[in-house]
């Protein structure tokens, strides 16, 4: 069994509110294997965007880390500067952000930014520059034609795939992806997946992949972790979060999912809202919207029990802990 | 009925705004006290502001702080009674000029299409022409300078710009939900833009309002020292006129330079402060902000 | 058999695009036919381009038809933005956050509905009969809820919020534009929950507009899928479902992401293309250059709506010659 590539232990970040910090992330801790593709999922508010961005070390105020390690390769990001950080950017490290009409400059051609970031990080000749924006686009099947485009003339699959192509430039271990589909239609979201999928078979790089939306990962990710009020309430292979969830949350989310498969039936969904990360109640964040709740998970809080690669965080589950 | 209690919220929340920014509070208290002076000038003017009895030239004692004049009045007393011409065109020149943006501003916006080419073609003609040298021609050319004359003046000049910033403001609210909204229920355009378009901009308005004060106060001084002014009245402009004519810098007199052109600044700072706290309220870009995800609402 | 709410008839609107120089004409929507029987939620699905929003804002007045019908409870309406219609047929938008006018409380925008279009009705009527709709809606208690301001409520609350603004006017048609898209995923279902019950308790019809199948089938009795500004099937939504027949309903079929569908592995992951801009459009079928079906007749001839089942047509050539 190899290393992991990405250790993530304790990491906590807090943003500054008028109201006092407000949690964002809560102790979070996961390993990461080369090659594989974890997702994670939650909906808005859980954290999972600040923790993404706290792993690539992008976070600036209000956001905070206060909590935590990052180990990349047997290096500690957090204990890095800027300066030893910029090696890692982009060559092992790479981000593909939301919205690649916010990402992309609107003022340069394709060619152009890929050069930027080659420059940025390398300093290679413009013959190798141009090789390999070829090189990276064919990957992600555009045209060569777009060196030349700006992203405005590009569709919003396209802008994305470019996105995808800058991240790759250098081969790096590590992609990083914040909701890549999600302002894309159907038919190019699934398309985008296989060819992230494709890539991921012929390169081998990791990918950590935040979504709001479990279905658009369902076929293609090795493990889900499914996060809650800034912590992971479960996470294992992705398979057997969706078939057998065991976290009271993730049963009420994979049920509310209407279906275009199996019998109509009338579906619940979870009532009530997510708890406030600034004044944090005892006991469980789940506790007021879970039907199984218990009266331990009122004043205690549970821990990620993990067993045969499977962990969750409930009292339900983990009778081990009361 | 809810545009009051709505009316009653904003101005709840403009108390406590008021109250917990540094800049409201500065600007807000300064104002408070010249307002004071502006409706009770008999109660802080220890003299009659023309009254020519005392010694002239004198420099600061006890019963004239500020001095005299070189024509023997006590420039304190000027200086309070003052007060009430510059506050009086900074508010109305004000209003005038806010009203006229508003409805140029927002008719612009919300109509769009023709309408919004026109008046926006007409905001930015009045906008680039040069203020100044325009007010001299018009005082000069018609003599009898008087308030009213100098207030048409300015507000003829000051409206463009506010106009402008309104007229943006109002077209991201146009294009908001809320206001389709309104229109999909039935209401009429007029009740569409009073009651549902203005309130959110309110603190704009407000905004704008103090801004084109501000640029009052500053017009009239300078239009007063220059002599265009009513010379025989009393303001802070006027002051400044006379004491330049008798050389009061040169001659030993300088607070009678000095205290108008104090005055003003104070009154000037005063609105500067509350046109910043007002525009901090109406844009939260201006204010330390916590950085929130837009993609999708909470639960 | 139920009566007929709403007739579209061949509805087209266009939009000039190009500028000055080059005068060209999208057509958003083109020759649109449907109709909605009373107390029946249908759905409009396509994705983006595919001229739904184009539709519903037409239908609530927005826009003008640039061709074709529309008659609303037995009268046409199509250059008629009368207060009364308008208000039988309102509108829920997709955007909770700019929906609502954040400086009034909550009671401001359904007192006013209930002003203009319930006349007759005392203050303390149009109080009580706000209570009553927005605790239709799952909103209790009323009374606290109509006391607060826009920001205290979550995005899933203001949008039930829109659809009790709807009810007010009595309308026997709500025109729901993506209401849940901008929603969590674990809300929607509560929305959704929430058109079903007006269906069933209220009676009233809902034209509910989305791009995601999924919802469409657990909503609509009928769904319409569009493309292009046209519809290529419609019929019974489980029907729609179970059988797709347009290669175009099939595409969305595969590449709708379920977990619990087979996966199915796309050979060339290169671009599956995107729906086209329509603008001075030739004749012949929109998805013929995506289409696995296409013959030349395609590629000439524009295909009609046939009826492929008791209930359901398309409009291809592959699957109906």
């Amino acid at each position: 069994m190899s290393t992991p590539i990405l250790k993530v232990r304790d990491l906590e970040v807090e943003y500054a509110t008028p109201n006092g910090p407000a949690k964002a992330v809560g102790g979070v801790s996961f390993d990461l294997e080369q090659g594989e593709f974890l997702a994670i999922v939650g909906e808005s508010g859980c954290g999972k965007s600040t923790l993404l961005f706290a792993i690539a070390q992008l976070l600036t105020y209000p956001a905070s880390m206060v909590g935590g390690t990052i180990n990349f390769d047997g290096v500690d990001l957090t204990a890095l500067n800027e300066e030893e950080l910029r090696k890692y950017r982009w060559r092992d490290i790479s981000v593909v952000m939301q919205s690649a009409m916010n990402a992309l400059n609107p003022t340069l051609t394709i060619s152009a930014q890929l050069a930027d970031a080659c420059r940025a990080h390398t300093d290679w000749s413009d013959e190798k520059i141009l090789e390999r924006s070829r090189e990276v686009l064919s990957m992600v099947s555009m045209d060569h034609v777009h060196l030349k485009s700006y992203p405005f003339q590009l569709s919003g699959g396209m802008r994305q795939r470019a996105m995808i192509a800058m991240a790759l430039l250098l081969n790096p271990r590590l992609v990083i992806m914040d909701e890549p589909t999600s302002a894309l239609d159907v038919v190019a979201q699934r398309s985008l997946m296989s060819q992230i999928q494709s890539l991921r078979e012929e390169l081998g790089f990791s990918v950590l992949f935040v979504t709001h939306d479990m279905n658009v990962v369902s076929h293609f990710s090795d493990r889900l972790a499914v996060m809650y009020a800034g912590q992971i309430v479960e996470i294992g292979k992705t398979r057997k979060v969706f078939d057998e969830p065991l976290h009271p949350y993730s049963v009420g989310l994979m049920d509310a999912f209407p279906s275009l498969v199996g019998a109509p039936r009338q579906l619940l969904g979870i009532p009530g809202n997510p708890p406030s990360l600034v004044a944090t109640s005892p006991g469980c964040h789940f506790a007021a919207r879970c039907p199984s709740v218990m009266e331990i998970c009122r004043t205690n809080r549970p821990e990620l029990v993990d067993e045969d690669g499977h962990s969750v965080r409930c009292y339900l589950v983990n009778s081990v802990q009361i | 009925m809810n545009v009051t209690s709505a009316l009653i919220g904003g101005l709840s929340k403009t108390w406590h705004f008021a109250t917990r920014n540094k800049k409201a509070g500065i600007g807000s208290f300064l104002l408070l006290i010249l307002l004071l002076i502006t409706a009770f000038p008999t109660f802080f003017a220890p003299y009659d502001p023309t009254a020519e009895i005392f010694t002239p030239r004198a420099g600061v004692t006890w019963s004239h702080i500020l001095g005299t004049t070189a024509f023997g009045q006590d420039v304190f007393s000027q200086v309070i009674v003052g007060t009430r011409q510059s506050m009086m065109i900074a508010l109305i020149v004000g209003l005038f000029c806010t009203i006229l943006s508003v409805i140029v501003g927002v008719s612009a916006a919300y109509f769009g299409g023709a309408v919004d080419d026109v008046l926006s073609l007409f905001t930015d003609v009045v906008l680039v022409i040069p203020t100044f040298p325009l007010i001299i021609v018009i005082t000069a050319y018609v003599k009898s300078a008087n308030f009213w004359l100098m207030v048409f003046v300015l507000v003829l000049t000051g409206w463009s710009y506010g106009a402008r910033q309104l007229r943006v403001q109002a077209l991201s609210i146009r294009n908001r939900d809320f206001l389709l909204a309104a229109k999909a229920r039935g209401e009429s355009s007029w009740y569409v833009i009073i009651v549902e378009m203005l309130p959110p901009m309110t603190s704009l308005i407000v905004a704008n309002f103090l801004g084109a004060a501000l640029y009052a106060v500053l017009a009239a001084s300078a239009l007063q020292f220059v002599g265009l002014g009513n010379i025989n009245t009393q303001s802070w402009g006027t002051m400044l006129y006379w004491a330049q004519n008798n050389e009061a810098l040169a001659t030993g007199m300088p607070l009678w330079a000095l205290a108008p052109g104090i005055a003003i600044a104070l009154l000037g700072s005063a609105l500067a402060l509350l046109n910043y706290a007002f525009d901090e309220i109406a844009n939260p870009a201006l204010r330390p902000v916590i950085r929130t995800r837009k993609r999708k609402v909470m639960a | 058999m139920k009566k007929v709410i709403l007739e579209v008839e061949d509805l087209s609107r266009y939009f000039r695009v190009g500028g000055l120089r080059a005068k060209g004409l999208l057509h958003a929507t083109d020759q649109v036919s449907f109709t909605v029987k009373q107390g029946e939620i249908v759905a409009l699905v396509g994705e983006s381009g595919s001229g739904k929003s184009t539709i519903a804002r037409v239908l609530a007045g927005i826009y003008e038809p640039s061709e074709g019908e529309i008659i609303f409870e037995g009268s046409s309406i199509s250059k008629n933005s009368d207060k009364a219609v308008r208000g039988r047929m309102p509108m829920v938008f997709q955007d909770p956050f700019s929906s609502i006018n954040p400086v009034f409380r909550i009671s401001h925008g359904l007192e006013r509905s209930l002003k203009l279009h319930r006349k007759g009705l005392s203050k303390e009527a149009r109080k009580a009969l706000a209570i009553e709709l927005v605790e239709k809606v799952g909103l209790t208690p009323g009374a606290d809820v109509l006391r607060r301001y826009p920001h205290e409520l979550s995005g899933g609350q203001r949008q039930r919020l829109g659809f009790a603004q709807a009810l007010a006017s009595q309308p026997s048609l709500i025109l729901a534009d993506e209401p849940v898209s901008m929603l969590d995923v674990s809300i929607r279902i509560g929305l959704l929950n929430v058109m079903k019950d007006l269906r069933d308790r209220e009676g009233v019809s809902i034209l509910y507009i989305t791009h995601d199948l999924a919802s469409a089938r657990y909503t609509a009795d009928r769904m319409i899928v569009l493309y292009a500004g046209q519809i290529v099937e419609e019929g019974l939504s489980e029907e729609v479902v179970a059988s797709p027949k347009h290669p175009y309903t099939r595409l969305l079929m595969s590449t709708a992401p379920d977990p619990r569908l087979p996966y199915v592995e796309i050979e060339n992951p290169g671009d599956l293309g995107e729906p086209p801009r329509v603008i001075d459009p030739e004749p012949g079928c929109r998805f013929a250059p995506r289409c696995p079906l296409v013959m030349d007749k395609c590629r000439t001839s524009n295909p009609t709506m046939v009826q492929v089942s008791p209930t359901n047509r398309a409009a291809c050539f592959a699957i109906t010659s």
